[in-house]
């Protein structure tokens, strides 16, 4: 380690070894709970799209409606209402159910699970629509029935338009998750809160939680350009 | 009818200043985006520099942590010009502040940088003809950018800033948690008295649903309006 990193470590009082694997801790709740809200949000916006495409209004009614509640209002009163609410259904402390939605972590997967899945319904949708049509001629002149074509041709073509929307949904729900602090979860910007009321000094408690972000989000930009370039490389320019 | 136990007053109190705060956001956050985007399409390397700076700053870091910061640090550095204006010109000045002015300073921060990029490709979308035309009238610059650039700007600027101001006026429930009084402050203080969180949550949540469709109505008719004449596609 260079002498002055080590010399400024020895100085300050607040990075010290605790409060640094308390930072780690926050990171490791952060990712945990983003990463489970996205996964299982991505599983179930991809049916979920299909059902918004589908004509019937009784399969995409139900679908529009759930994705304009969820979009139309603030994530944070979606959590609140989900972490305050879930506690007040008679009858829930009696279940099982309440052994797991006591501790605050469950409660704001589920919010936060809810509303990617809404966005991410929307993304899917919009790139399924915009499927071009001769692909899905070509799929029927080919006898597929409809399950096939949507395995084999709408969804990966979708998927790849998709993608771009997509990877920004991830880095608006890593920075959204910052929320979770304030249902007494300690993820990474909850460590940064505690950290300063601990110490009362707002710059090296805030400033260093928003350069792990910070690198959290360039990362996974550089992850998404990546994953973009890949899959798109069919459609690069020959000889580039 | 629906029965908030007495606490009806306060929360429409709270809506105003949701809404309040959300338009007084919305002007710093346009003049940053068209600064920010003026200088981004301007010549001068350091102007280029600090408004990529500022853009690529702002969307890496979540607005609860940045409001935070601005509301725990602000007053730290206000007391210090404060001490400092004090002993330089022995003037007396204190400044209390508070969450309302974070939350706008914070808000208006990170939807200037989003607003940059609206703009930036707005200004790139007007044809370069006409910029021309506007320069064999001899127009100074400043009366291209008036006449000319600013007018035809809007209309591709629209949609993309219809879009931030829908996301502009879910992220002003955050303010709440640095202590603002909004409506979502009101409601939670209310549900956890009341031990009733649907009860006033649900409600809260349908303000904000009208304000989103109504927006979304109002932007649709501007867009129609602003295309008056422009041929669509489709």
């Amino acid at each position: 380690m260079p002498d002055f990193i080590a010399q400024w470590l020895n100085q300050n009082e607040i990075f010290t070894a605790m409060t640094i694997m308390e930072y780690w801790d926050g990171l490791v709740t952060t990712v945990h709970l983003v990463f489970l809200s996205l996964v299982i949000g991505l599983v179930v916006a991809v049916p979920l799209a299909i059902m918004r495409t589908v004509r019937n209004p009784f399969i995409s009614g139900p679908v529009w409606l759930y994705t304009y509640l969820f979009r139309g209002t603030p994530l944070l009163i979606q959590l609140y209402i989900i972490y305050y609410g879930l506690a007040q259904i008679e009858g829930i402390q009696e279940t099982f159910w309440w052994e797991i939605f006591r501790e605050p972590f469950y409660p704001a997967l589920l919010a936060f699970t809810l509303n990617t899945a809404a966005y991410t319904t929307e993304i899917i949708r919009g790139a399924i629509v915009s499927t071009p049509h001769g692909e899905i001629e070509a799929a029927k002149a080919y006898g597929m029935n409809w399950f096939l074509r949507m395995r084999r041709i709408v969804l990966p073509s979708a998927a790849r338009r998709a993608v771009q929307a997509y990877s920004n949904e991830v880095i608006f729900m890593l920075h959204a998750s910052a929320i979770a602090s304030v249902v007494t979860i300690v993820d990474l910007t909850g460590a940064a809160r505690n950290i300063y009321s601990r110490f009362y000094a707002p710059f090296d408690a805030f400033l260093f939680v928003a350069l792990l972000y910070m690198l959290l989000t360039f990362a996974l930009v550089f992850a998404f350009r990546k994953l973009e370039n890949h899959l798109l490389k069919h459609q690069r320019p020959i000889g580039s | 009818m629906l029965d908030l136990k007495g606490y009806g007053p306060a929360l429409l109190e709270g809506a105003v200043v949701t809404i309040e705060l959300a338009f007084l956001s919305l002007a710093l956050a346009v003049t940053l985006g068209l600064i920010g985007a003026s200088a981004k399409l301007s010549n001068s390397r350091a102007a280029k520099w600090t408004a990529t700076a500022y853009t690529t700053l702002i969307r890496g870091v979540p607005d609860l942590v940045m409001m935070l910061l601005f509301y725990y640090g602000g007053q730290v550095v206000v007391n210090m010009i404060s001490d400092y204006v004090w002993e330089a010109y022995e003037i007396d000045f204190f400044f209390q502040f508070d969450p309302f002015i974070s939350g706008v300073i914070t808000i208006g921060l990170i939807f200037g940088a989003y607003m940059t990029e609206t703009f930036r490709g707005a200004f790139l979308a007007v044809e370069s003809g006409q910029i021309e035309a506007a320069r064999a009238y001899g127009f100074t610059r400043w009366h291209t950018f008036r006449r000319i650039m600013f007018p035809q700007m809007l209309r591709h600027a629209l949609p993309g800033v219809g879009n931030n101001w829908q996301v502009l006026l879910k992220t002003t429930a955050l303010v709440s948690i640095i202590g603002l009084t909004d409506m979502v402050r009101v409601a939670e203080e209310a549900a956890k008295a009341e031990r009733m969180p649907f009860h006033f949550f649900i409600p809260v949540a349908f303000v904000y649903l009208t304000l989103t469709a109504a927006s979304e109505l109002f932007i649709k008719w501007l867009n129609k309006r602003a295309n008056v004449g422009v041929v669509q596609e489709g």
